[in-house]
Parts: C-alpha cells; sequence; structure tokens
C-alpha cells in the first residue's frame, strides 16, 4: 500500500509542479542558480569518472583480446560502444544520484525540516512549482553533461591504448570510427532525457514529502538515491527493449 | 476578524483539536497559550491553512476558508504574514532579499519601489544596516524582526506568530513582543500569537485563549487571567515560583 501512495502522491507532484507557475522573473533566477548547482557543478566529477573508466574499458578489452586473428582496432571500437550505448548515460546517471540527488533531496528537506516550506505556502505560492520546476528546467541541460562524459570516456581510452602500448592511436580511432550507427546516439540520448527526468522529480520528491528532523533528512536522500537508482535501472531495460531490439 | 467555529483536528487515531470556538478581533493582539502538546501549534496550522480541519469552519472577514476554491485560498494566504518559531528565513538569500521575497512575488513594483519598502520595514524592526548579511550571520533575536519584516512587507490583514520568543534571552524577548503589538496597532492587523511564555500574556495578551488537551479550556486578557480561578489556568499561570509569589503578593495587597 506504501508504494501505491508514494507513487500516487509522486504522479500528483508532477501535475502540480506544471500547475500557477512561479513568476518569470524570479522563475529565471532560480533556474540559473539550478544549472550551476546541478549541471556545471557536476562537470568536475563527471570528467574524472568517465575520463578514467574510460580507461579501465579499453585496457579490460585489450588484456581479454589475446586471439591474434582479432584485429587490434576492435579496442576502439568496444570502447565506443561501451561508452555510448551504456556507460556514459546510465552509469554516469546512477552516479549522478548519489551527487545531484542527494543535494536535491537534502537541500529540499531541510527546507522541509526549517519549515521554509511552509513559509512558502503560507504565503500562497506553489511549492512545488517553485522548488521542483527549476530543477526540472536544470536538468534538461543533463544530456550535455553525457556528451562530455562520452567525448572523454573515448579519449581516456585513447589515453589508455596509447600508454599502455595495447594498440597503435590509428588503431584506436579507426576503431572509434568503425561501424558507426548514428541512431545509438539518439538512443543515448533519449534515455538520458528519461534519467534527468527521473533525476530531478524523484529526490525531490523524497525531499517535498519527508518528516521529521535532521536525521530524517539524511534517511530521505538515501531512500531517494535508492529509488532513483532503481527507477534509471527499469527504465533503461525497458527503453532498451524498446528501441533496440 | 477571525471567526473560528467547532474545529476537530485528528493524526489517525488521535483526535488533537477537539471542538474549538473563538473570535480573533481586528487590531488586536490575540494570545493562544497553553502546555506543549495541548494543540496550540496544530490550531495556528488550521488557521493558516496548512492543516485542513476535518469538521468545522475557519471564516476570515466572512469568507469561510473551507468554500473557496484553491486560487481564492492562495489569494487569501497572500493576505497572512506568519513568523515561525524558527523564524524559516531562506538562508540561500539575504536578510534584504528575505524581506523582498513576498514584494517580487505579489506585487508588480519597480525595483526602486520594493527596495524602498524593505527599507522601511527594515528600519521599522530597527535592523537597516543588516540588508547584506545572510540569515546565518544574525543572531536569534535579530531573525526573529527579519522575519516579522518579512511578515509585514507586503501589508498583510491578518498575522500569525508562532512562539516568536522562544530561545530568546527576556530583554530581546521583550522587544519582539512590543515589536509586535506596535505593529498589529500601526497596520490594524489581526494578529495571533502562539506562545507559552507568560511575560508575553502580561505584556501584549489583549485577548487570550487557553488551551488544554485540544480544548478551550478558558478565555479572558492579561487583566482578568490572573483573577480566574479556572484550575487549568492557574496550574498553568502559577507553575513557576516568580508568579507564585507574584500572586501572594497581589492577593496580600488586595486583602
Amino acid at each position: 500500500m506504501t508504494y501505491l501512495h508514494n507513487i500516487g502522491a509522486y504522479f500528483i507532484m508532477i501535475k502540480d509542479m506544471f500547475r500557477k507557475p512561479t513568476r518569470w522573473s524570479v522563475m529565471k533566477g532560480l533556474i540559473f542558480k539550478e544549472i550551476d548547482d546541478l549541471i556545471i557543478g557536476s562537470m568536475g566529477i563527471v570528467a574524472f569518472i568517465s575520463f578514467f573508466v574510460g580507461g579501465v574499458v579499453t585496457i579490460q578489452t585489450a588484456l581479454n583480446i589475446s586471439n591474434p586473428l582479432i584485429p587490434k582496432y576492435l579496442v576502439g571500437f568496444a570502447t565506443r560502444q561501451s561508452v555510448i550505448l551504456e556507460f556514459a548515460p546510465t552509469f554516469i546517471s546512477i552516479i549522478m544520484a548519489g551527487k545531484v540527488g542527494s543535494y536535491i533531496t537534502s537541500s529540499i528537506g531541510t527546507m522541509r525540516v526549517t519549515e521554509q516550506i511552509d513559509a512558502l505556502e503560507v504565503m500562497g505560492i506553489n511549492a512545488i512549482n517553485y522548488l521542483v520546476f527549476p530543477k526540472f528546467v536544470a536538468m534538461m541541460f543533463y544530456p550535455f553533461v553525457i556528451s562530455i562524459a562520452m567525448f572523454l570516456g573515448i579519449l581516456g581510452g585513447l589515453a589508455a591504448c596509447v600508454y599502455g602500448g595495447f594498440t597503435t592511436v590509428e588503431d584506436y580511432v579507426r576503431g572509434v570510427q568503425e561501424d558507426f550507427i548514428p541512431f545509438h546516439m539518439a538512443y543515448a540520448f533519449i534515455k538520458t532525457f528519461v534519467f534527468a527526468f527521473l533525476l530531478a522529480t524523484i529526490p525531490s520528491y523524497y525531499g517535498y514529502f519527508m518528516r521529521g528532523g535532521s536525521l530524517e533528512v539524511g534517511k530521505a536522500s538515501t531512500t531517494a538515491f535508492v529509488w532513483t537508482s532503481v527507477a534509471i535501472i527499469l527504465s533503461n531495460y525497458l527503453l532498451t527493449q524498446m528501441l533496440l531490439s | 476578524m477571525i471567526e473560528v467555529r467547532d474545529i476537530h483536528k485528528s493524526f489517525g487515531d488521535t483526535e488533537i483539536l477537539k471542538g474549538i470556538s473563538t473570535t480573533f478581533e481586528k487590531g488586536k493582539t490575540s494570545l493562544v497559550i497553553g502546555q506543549s502538546g495541548s494543540g496550540k501549534t496544530v490550531f495556528l496550522k488550521c488557521l493558516l491553512g496548512l492543516f485542513t480541519p476535518e469538521k468545522g469552519q475557519i471564516i476570515y472577514d466572512g469568507q469561510s476558508y473551507t468554500d473557496l476554491s484553491p486560487d481564492q485560498k492562495r489569494t487569501l494566504r497572500s493576505e497572512m504574514g506568519m513568523v515561525f518559531q524558527g523564524s524559516a528565513l531562506f538562508d540561500s538569500m539575504t536578510i534584504g532579499e528575505n524581506v523582498m521575497f513576498p514584494l517580487r512575488m505579489f506585487t508588480k513594483q519597480s525595483m526602486s519601489e520594493m527596495q524602498d519598502r524593505v527599507n522601511l520595514v527594515l528600519k521599522r524592526v530597527n535592523l537597516a544596516d543588516a540588508q547584506k548579511k545572510m540569515p546565518s550571520e544574525a543572531s536569534g533575536g535579530m531573525q526573529k524582526r527579519v522575519a516579522i519584516a518579512r511578515a509585514i512587507v507586503n501589508q498583510p490583514k491578518y498575522l500569525f506568530c508562532d512562539e516568536p520568543n522562544s530561545g530568546l534571552d527576556p530583554r530581546t524577548a521583550i522587544v519582539i513582543d512590543n515589536l509586535i503589538q506596535e505593529i498589529t496597532d500601526e497596520y490594524n492587523i489581526t494578529t495571533i500569537i502562539n506562545s507559552h511564555d507568560m511575560n508575553s500574556v502580561m505584556e501584549i495578551g489583549e485577548k487570550i485563549v487557553f488551551l488544554k488537551d485540544g480544548v478551550k479550556a478558558w478565555e479572558g486578557s492579561n487583566a482578568t487571567i490572573f483573577r480566574t480561578e479556572n484550575e487549568a489556568v492557574t496550574n498553568f499561570v502559577y507553575s513557576s515560583e516568580l508568579f507564585k509569589k507574584v500572586r501572594r503578593m497581589y492577593q496580600e495587597e488586595n486583602e
């Protein structure tokens, strides 16, 4: 019953997010602030992880290709496919569920605990629109983060390849260009938009509807991370089934 | 004027408010007092529309809150000012931005007009120089004064204060009490204060509603509370040694 209640309340929150909009002059500032916090503020960690995980994927692939009949450029091909199809959209989104998700839940949850949300409601402001909508809009720039993650993942693979002596730059670049299917990029970005929506709204839900004190803010952040990750993994499976099979 | 008619509010199986009726008049400072757990905060949150009573009516100048559409409720709420127990200042904004917030949300004033109004109310609460500070840099008493400034900046018809001087030293508490009363007189608004502070009762209690276990146990003013024989009130009022002593002196003077 609790699950059904939460799912129902979540969709009501989504509906309320678009009702009674906050004045544009105020909303504009909130959106820019959220872009700074959620998107720009995540670039560093995303860049770091993407570069090194791209390198690890390349090393693992190269080490597992022992058959001399398999061409060396396959390392670049495997890295590109892994990074574009799964690593950048899905793996980075799980990391973002921890980083951005916990930030969203704790910031909104703290506002709940300190009665700042009550203050907004008493003033007659649609607090859900005021707090959640800017995060939703900011997260629509999330595909930009994933583009950077894709680029740096492949670049990290190149660096690992060259400095590890697994293959030449030419072979790696050839592999990256081999059998490129443009729809795979579309698939990756469709997934990214869905994940961005989940990343903005599920943590907001857990922050907005939390009850209790500072301890509960921590618990709500953890719960939000768990359920955002579950939603990302499930939607990843469904989208892959729908779009690629 | 706010009229409360027989309101009931429960959480699960626990009934918190058990049929409270009273009126709060315009231009008067009314206090809702009672022990912790007596239902004061729930009562105030029902008045603010943050909780919906299961039964009963709350009437704001002839308009029943329960009969209003969601948009009408929001409009009514924009005419309310609230000072929360913990001040509830937006910690991402400066003090000046906090006070300007209701103006930015509800008025079409230019930035200079809004700034003039902010300067005026901050001056009114003796915080003219604190505009650029963040709430975390302000003391408890300053935060309460900022909360009062934010509550009155949009010239509300109703002002609600939840324990406005909790956590403050007695001197600052008196300053806050007097400030609220002066503002009530000056702007002719309906002010309701939740408190369990007997100093506030003596200073500003033009009307007092005493709650006990979710019912209205007594109603009067600061002029009558020390004469009442109501046992629940006397147990509350004279729970401290200081007030017991005051009562003995008062009785001796009258004998």
